[in-house]
């Protein structure tokens, strides 16, 4: 981000300036490393997908139809899938995991935070296997008999909630979603909090301000860019989740119609389809995998931009 | 648990032994002695393939559905031959045809024949054997309370499948089903979300029985469905079918029994409704068995004749190269396929699938001569 000015030179000394270039060569190895790998494997999705994107060109990424009997295929109803999943997913677990994070950083007392955050980051140890499993014994038909079933009764002449609800599909994907990333949101933004200096709240309490002013005025604009960080890492996770989603989004090729449809996210698709696949499809698949890893890059840049943009903004 | 105790199953092989041999003795190419287990090669004489002495190890890869009962014979010949040793991966019938393609394995395992393409795509002069070893059937389950007699002919089950008939009450499967109460509440389909030689089955199906679907969704393992939810596996499917008041699925017949969950009876060709089972499936492939092709790709058995003939039946093939590089294994390839089709045979319907009728074990027998080791067939005739 900003470069350090060069320090001033200190008196020439033999052993440590040696190990000193080894460490740099080290850590500068282990950088380049990391982007190679980055590199290789959009290189290795590329080749491998390459008949694919001969065969469809911008079609595989425009098409809305997946049919494996004609060898006609599209990603956009997966797209669709993933960005709508991780969206309610966000939607959810941002306000939420927010809230409790302040909750933690500011207003609870320590013997009680402790345990919560404890809590909140054993949330995270579920195996997503688990966690897909208790979707769909107990999560799919509960909100299917409640949740679901009340908004489609008060909202359902809207399009996009409109029913049945099978307790299979989008928005409960999107919910198990969301506890998935709860606990990163809260973890991470609970630190970022907690890093705003003690003299950013003292000014505050000294203008006689109470605590919802110092939380709100004082110490979230100052946390502002590591607040957003933690829900776009929740996104990222959002975006790459498979085996949970799968297990509860209905697994249709089609573009959900409704929060209620069922529908396919990407990750999901390819985990569940790829071993039985061969000839096109197979490289189809790859394809797919390509679009996500381009997708969650081009995710994680916008989110990158939004920071370092609201970081600087105007407002103090 | 206790039936697959190693002295069980013996017992059960000695059973299998005396079965082959009294009832397709005539028909097979090999003597009935040969088929005691446990015989030593110097015991089968010219008949049974001879099993390499040294330690040979074995590696395949393939489809999940017959994988519990490959599971049981890999262990029960590697109790017979503890210096065979029998590496099986359940990873799919399409990993196995890649794999098998890739010539990453020793033999394969798929559900579907492999297609015109599939055997296009194998490196050149590749050869491969589809051996046929047991039959399954696909069957059509339910969860609607209060009912668990359901009757279904070819178009009302592919207009349920389509999506153009919606509500349990429909006047479609009312006619079928006369003084049955039905409710008024939605159809909900589930089907597979992954590939499957079990979808590759029922939409055979679906298309023999409406041109809606032919021209639609198609015949495949993998088909854009056009309405339902998705989930993976049978296990899958059940799951889902037992979750949602209202569903009907299709999954292999075992899974139905696992799950509890009632099954439709489907009017086959002769008219009569039939529950699917071992039995309804091994008339299906009695009936079939005249008219198996030359090179065993037989794609799988929708409404064959005969009056107790379950509709929906299907083999599962292991995949062998024809020109073996290994002579040992090979030999051990040969003698643990022989083994599976006539011993083996006998396991078969305890676990749920049926065995192969005499006539298409006989010929599975005789193509076992045909593979080859630098040219010379490894177990002549």
């Amino acid at each position: 981000m900003t470069t350090l000015s060069r320090p001033t030179r200190l008196p020439a000394r033999r052993g440590p300036r040696r190990g000193d270039r080894a460490f740099a060569a080290g850590t500068r190895w282990a950088g380049i490393a990391i982007v190679s790998l980055l590199v290789g494997i959009a290189i290795v999705l590329a080749v491998e997908s390459w008949p694919a994107w001969r065969a469809f060109g911008t079609g595989l990424l425009t098409g809305t139809t997946w049919d494996p009997t004609r060898d006609i295929y599209g990603a956009v109803p997966f797209i669709v899938g993933t960005l709508a999943t991780a969206f309610i997913a966000v939607v959810i677990a941002a306000p939420v995991g927010l809230l409790t994070a302040i909750y933690l950083a500011e207003f609870a007392d320590r013997r009680l935070a402790t345990p919560l955050t404890f809590t909140i980051e054993l949330l995270a140890a579920i195996p997503s296997v688990v966690l897909g499993l208790w979707g769909i014994f107990v999560l799919a038909p509960l909100l299917r008999d409640t949740l679901d079933a009340f908004v489609i009764a008060a909202l359902g002449w809207i399009p996009l909630f409109a029913g049945p609800s099978y307790g299979f599909g989008v928005s409960t994907a999107g919910v198990i979603l969301a506890i998935m990333i709860l606990p990163t949101i809260v973890s991470i933004g609970r630190e970022v909090l907690r890093s705003v200096p003690a003299a950013q709240r003292e000014a505050m309490y000294g203008l006689g301000a109470t605590r919802w002013e110092v939380a709100t005025r004082a110490v979230l604009p100052y946390a502002r860019s590591g607040v957003v960080g933690a829900v776009i890492l929740g996104l990222g996770r959002a975006l790459g989740e498979t085996l949970a989603v799968t297990m509860v989004i209905g697994n249709t090729d089609a573009i959900p119609t409704s929060v209620f449809s069922q529908g396919q996210s990407i990750a999901s698709k390819i985990a569940v389809t790829f071993n039985e696949s061969t000839g096109l499809q197979s490289e189809s698949l790859v394809g797919l995998g390509l679009i996500l890893l381009a997708m969650t890059l081009l995710l994680n840049a916008a989110a990158r931009l939004l920071v370092a943009r609201t970081a600087r903004g105007p407002r103090r | 648990m206790t039936i697959t105790s190693p002295r069980r199953l013996g017992a059960l092989a000695l059973v299998a032994a005396v079965a082959v041999g009294a009832c397709g003795g005539g028909a097979t190419a090999a003597p009935s002695a040969s088929s005691e287990p446990g015989a030593s090669p110097a015991q089968t004489g010219a008949a049974g393939p001879a099993v390499p002495s040294g330690t040979v190890s074995l590696t395949g890869a393939g489809a999940t559905f017959p994988a519990p009962l490959y599971q049981v014979w890999f262990e029960q010949f590697g109790t017979i031959h503890p210096n065979i040793k029998i590496d099986y991966q359940a990873i799919g019938s399409g990993g196995g045809i890649k794999n098998i393609t890739s010539q990453t394995v020793d033999f394969g395992a798929s559900d579907a024949p492999m297609k015109d393409d599939e055997i296009a795509a194998l490196p050149a002069g590749t050869k491969i054997l589809h051996v046929p070893t047991a039959l399954g059937a696909v069957v059509v389950i339910f969860n609607v309370p209060g009912l668990t007699d359901l009757k279904l002919d070819g178009p009302t089950t592919a207009g349920i499948f389509l999506g153009t008939i919606t509500k349990w009450n429909d006047p479609a499967i009312a006619a079928l089903n006369p003084g049955v109460t039905l409710p008024a509440s939605d159809v909900v389909v589930v089907h597979r979300s992954d590939g499957s030689g079990t979808t590759n089955a029922f939409t055979a199906y679906l298309a023999a029985v409406s041109d809606a679907w032919k021209g639609g969704p198609g015949v495949g393992k993998d088909v854009q469905w056009p309405t339902g939810i998705g989930a993976k596996g049978n296990d899958g499917v059940a799951a889902a079918t037992k979750q949602t008041s209202g569903a009907i699925g299709y999954v292999e017949l075992q899974y139905a029994a696992q799950a509890g969950l009632a099954t439709a009876a489907l009017k086959n060709a002769d008219g009569a409704f039939v529950q699917g089972s071992v039995d309804g499936v091994t008339a299906a492939a009695d009936a079939a068995a005249a008219s198996f092709p030359a090179d065993f790709r037989q794609d799988p058995i929708i409404n064959g004749p005969g009056a107790a003939t379950y509709p929906i039946a299907s083999f599962t093939f292991l995949l062998l190269y024809v020109d073996q590089k290994d002579q040992a294994k090979g030999q051990a390839l040969i003698a643990l396929v022989y083994w599976a089709l006539t011993d083996g045979q006998a396991l078969e319907k305890g676990l749920g699938y049926a065995p192969l009728p005499a006539a298409v074990q006989a010929k599975a027998i005789a193509a076992l001569h045909t593979i080859t080791f630098g040219g010379a067939p490894i177990w002549p005739e």
